[in-house]
This record gives C-alpha cells, structure tokens and sequence, in this order.
C-alpha cells in the first residue's frame, strides 16, 4: 500500500516540475514570437560599433560581436587566474599565520579574515577602485621607471595595468585569500596534534615539520574547499561592471542593450562560465586524485 | 658516572591553579633507567615532555647533556636538545603519509643532512634490530599496533639519541602485543641506553629499571631501587597504589 502511495507522489511531482517548465518556456516563446525577435545567432558576426578600454588581442569598433565577446572572455580569464594565484599565495600565508603558534599573527590573521569575510564583494571592489585607485594623486608612488602607482593604475618596469583592472584583481584576490585561509587552517587544524609532536621531538623545525608532515597530510581536506573557493572567484569576478572593467559579463550586458538579444547573450553567458568552471573542477579533480594515488595509507 | 638529566625543582600550573608539577627534582646518570609511576592525572606524562621541550614549566630548571632549559622557552636550546633525545609516545604517531622506511629517514635526511644511502641502509640496520625488516616498504596502517610502537622506536634510535624517552609506550596496544614492544625496550635498556619510561607494566619496572619514581598529583611521592619500592615501598600512598594495580 505504501510504495503505491510513494509512487503516486513522486508523478504528482514530476508532472508539476514539466507544468511549470512548460510554463516558463511558453512564455518565453510567446514573448519571442510578439516582439518579433524570434531566437538566432545570426547578430554575431555583425560589427559590435563599441569600443572596448582593454583587450589582449588587437580590436577595433568594426570587429563583430563574437570577437568581442571573445576579448570579453579572455579578459575574465587574465582576472580570475590572476586573482586564482594571487589568493591563492595569500589565503596560505594567512591560514598558516592563523594556525601558527605566534599570537600576534594570529589576531591580525583573525581579524583580516573577520572584516573581509563579513562585508560585500561589491562594497570592496567599489573601495578598491574609488578609495583606493582614484582617490590617488598623481604620483603616489613613484620609483623612476619601475614602479608608478597612481590614478591611472599601475605601470610595473613598462607593465601598464589600469586602475580598473588592478583594483579588480586586489578586491578579487583579497576577499577570496580570506576564504582561502580559512579552509588551509581548517586543513591544518585537521591533523592530530600527535604529528606535530612527533615531528619536534624528532628535531625538525617548524618549517620543514609543515612542509613534509603537516601539510602532506592537511591536503585532502584542504583541495575541495579550495575547488569551491575557486568557483566562487570565477563567478565572482562578473561583479567587474560595478567598476567598468570590460569582463565577458560587462561585455554581454551592452550588446544586450544594443541588439536585445537577452536570451541569446545569457546562454552564451551561461555557456562559458559553465566551461570555466568544469575546466576548475576538472583541475582541482586531477589534483586531488594525484595526492590522493599517493594515499594508499589510509586503505 | 656522567649526569644525563638534572631536574631542579620544575612546577607547572595550569590556568585555573592547579599544579601538574610540584616542585619535581630528579636525576639520572648514563646507561640507567629510571621508571616513573603514578595515577593518571598525576603528572608522569607532563613531566617526561618537558625533558624535550613539548611542555613548557613556570619555575626551575632542567639540564640535559650539559643543555639547560628554563622557564624562559629557548628555542635553539630545546632544538639541540631534540636532536640528541628520542621519544616515543603512547600513539606511536607514526607519519601515516610515509612507508616505514621514510619514517624513519626522515630526521636523518632533513635534520642530520646525512646522505639518502647513509639513512637509508642506517634505518634498515634498525628496523632488522626490531625484527620488522620485511615491513620497509609498508604503510604505518598497514602494521599491527606492536609492529607501529617498534618502528616508532627505530625512528627515535634514528638520529643516535644518547637518551630515550618512553610515554607509555604499551598503553595503546592489545595485550599479546606488549611483550613484542617490552622485548626491544629490554634489549636496548642492556645495551647501555640511558631511558625513561613512563609505564604501568610492574615486570618490565621490575626486571629493567635502577630506579622507580613514583608521582601522584604532581609530585614526587617517592624514588626508591625497584626492590625497595615492590616489597617495602616507604609511603602509604604507593602501597595503595600498587594494591590497585595488583587487583
């Protein structure tokens, strides 16, 4: 009687899952078919007519609308595997700080992972670009032809990056290494405490102790948190809008604008990140299948 | 006969004002062993630690091989200290992420800077000694607990320590495992090895110590020869203790 009644649920559920997919796809359509836009990719090869501040490869106005979103997409990608790295060093520094012995490193880690973790991205990119970028003067740090920080961005030994991108990638790369240090110290803090002992007893340093006992043993528990860290960067980045920084997202929102083709531009939105992302997760898989091969000592 | 450890009058208290150590003295020459008895909760544990710095003491002072320690938490002094003692503790804590063999390298390759070979053919010499040779290749998991607590023992003999300490070392193991463990630790107690053990085992305290210390509440109730301290132990407290154990 009872497996009768499960089964009868479980179709009432799927049949109002088709209903309201059904739903939201014929409205879509229905929509489609009155503004009378009707769903092709056709609008891709026409010239885009914008300009764009930043692209790795040569563009012009006259290129069309695949090309710039291709620029689009390689722009998001020099931020987020910048961003990727750069937390990645310092969420580390900072998670290690924070499982370390040292108290003072351990209230200034606590309290920059505090503030960090507990404020919006978008207020700490907006601080970033116009607190931190163009609130500068002109020369606010200037070494001859090495090292100039100003308004205009950074200029390192003839490296121009703009204030746009170098605020993105430091509002970027420091909330995540916050997030980052958390899951190395949670890592840390995963291994018996009898490693370390045995590791001091034996007379090695704190250094060498970390390296080839500790953290050999913290990294399972340390890859899939940093697998989702990442993720979160990746998708996180698209908030380059809010300061003007030409990302695939800020990309796709003034095509939009000029050709109306939300529907398309979404999927192709949705499309890339998806790809981004799987390539991450495949990566990070990759990795911790490695270290894992090595872990034959927990069968 | 040289002096290997020298406690002066070490106390320790915790946060809330309880004493783990009250006042401790204590000495042991080269070539002996001395055996520390007590309850748990009475101190032997903190007390074998801080003779390798892993517990820190408020008042005192402590010298091993000539290397004094005080309050005062002296980094370097402590790390010469560790290079020249073993230690093996009640979870072995062997590096489950290593085969026994690199265990037992490990010290030897980083601290030592000797060579892999040198290490190497050194740390199969004793892992032969504590007749697990055949296991060299191994994962610590892989090991019954007697088989682990040796190659805890070989790692500790790795750097040629001039002294050993033992915090219940056949505490965490199943009883037909123990002799295994107490065999090696008699051999190397004939060879000459100065130890400190901190056990409940009264045979091995019987047949191996030249000395018994026993702790309740953080201090030093008695030191006698095991002898004395079996037949016609002098304080009330350790005949209480010993009739427990007995039972």
């Amino acid at each position: 009687m009872k497996s009768y009644k499960n089964i009868f649920f479980q179709i009432i559920i799927i049949l109002l899952c088709i209903l309201f997919f059904g739903f939201l796809i014929n409205n879509l359509i229905i929509n489609l078919i009155r503004t009378d836009l009707g769903f092709n990719f056709s609008w891709l090869l026409k010239p885009s007519s914008f300009a764009l501040a930043e692209h790795v490869l040569p563009y012009s106005p006259s290129d069309s609308y695949a090309w710039a979103l291709l620029i689009g997409w390689l722009n998001s990608l020099k931020v987020i595997f910048i961003s990727l790295f750069l937390s990645t060093i310092l969420g580390t520094i900072i998670g290690l700080s924070s499982a370390g012995n040292n108290i003072l490193l351990k209230i200034t880690s606590a309290f920059y992972v505090t503030i960090i973790r507990q404020t919006p991205l978008l207020l700490q990119l907006m601080f970033w670009y116009f607190v931190g970028f163009l609130g500068l003067k002109n020369n606010f740090i200037y070494f001859s032809n090495i090292l100039k920080i100003n308004n205009q961005g950074i200029e390192f030994f003839g490296l121009t990056l703009t204030s746009e991108f170098s605020a993105l990638i430091i509002g970027l790369s420091v909330f995540t290494s916050a997030f980052i240090a958390e899951v190395i110290r949670g890592g840390i803090i995963s291994v018996p405490k009898g490693q370390w002992e045995s590791f001091r007893s034996l007379g090695l340093s704190e250094r060498n102790g970390l390296l080839r006992v500790i953290m050999p043993q913290a990294l399972p528990a340390i890859i899939p948190g940093l697998t989702s860290q990442y993720l979160n960067l990746a998708k996180n980045s698209t908030l380059a809008i809010a300061i003007g920084y030409s990302d695939i997202y800020a990309i796709n929102d003034t095509i939009i604008n000029q050709t109306g083709r939300a529907i398309e531009c979404f999927i192709i939105l949705l499309l890339t990140f998806l790809i981004l992302n799987l390539l991450i997760t495949n990566l990070m898989e990759t990795i911790n299948k490695f270290i894992n091969k090595k872990k034959i000592y927990l069968s | 006969m040289n002096t290997i450890i020298k406690v002066k009058n070490i106390s320790k208290s915790y946060s809330k004002g309880l004493l783990a150590l009250d006042k401790v003295s204590l000495k042991v020459n080269q070539g002996k062993v001395l055996v520390i008895m007590g309850p748990s909760g009475s101190g032997k544990s903190t007390l074998i630690r801080t003779f390798n710095g892993l517990e820190t003491f408020d008042t005192g002072e402590i010298d091993i091989l000539g290397i004094k320690i005080n309050s005062n938490y002296n980094e370097r002094r402590i790390q010469k200290i560790r290079k020249r003692v073993g230690m093996v503790f009640q979870q072995f804590n062997l590096f489950p992420h290593l085969s026994i063999l690199d265990n037992i390298t490990l010290a030897p390759l980083n601290v030592q800077k000797r060579s892999r070979v040198d290490a190497e053919e050194f740390g199969m010499y004793l892992l032969q000694k504590m007749g697990i040779s055949m296991h060299a290749e191994k994962y610590p998991s892989q090991l019954s607990g007697g088989e682990q607590q040796r190659v805890a023992i070989a790692r500790a003999l790795a750097l040629k320590p001039e002294l050993l300490l033992f915090d219940e070392p056949t505490s965490a193991l199943d009883p037909e495992r123990i002799n295994e463990v107490l065999d090696v630790m008699r051999k190397l107690a004939q060879e000459g090895m100065t130890m400190v053990v901190v056990t409940h085992e009264i045979n091995f305290a019987k047949d191996v110590s030249d000395q018994i210390l026993f702790m309740d509440s953080g201090k030093v109730i008695e030191t006698s020869t095991p002898d004395i301290f079996f037949s016609n132990a002098k304080h009330e407290r350790s005949r209480k203790f010993l009739n427990q154990l007995d039972k």
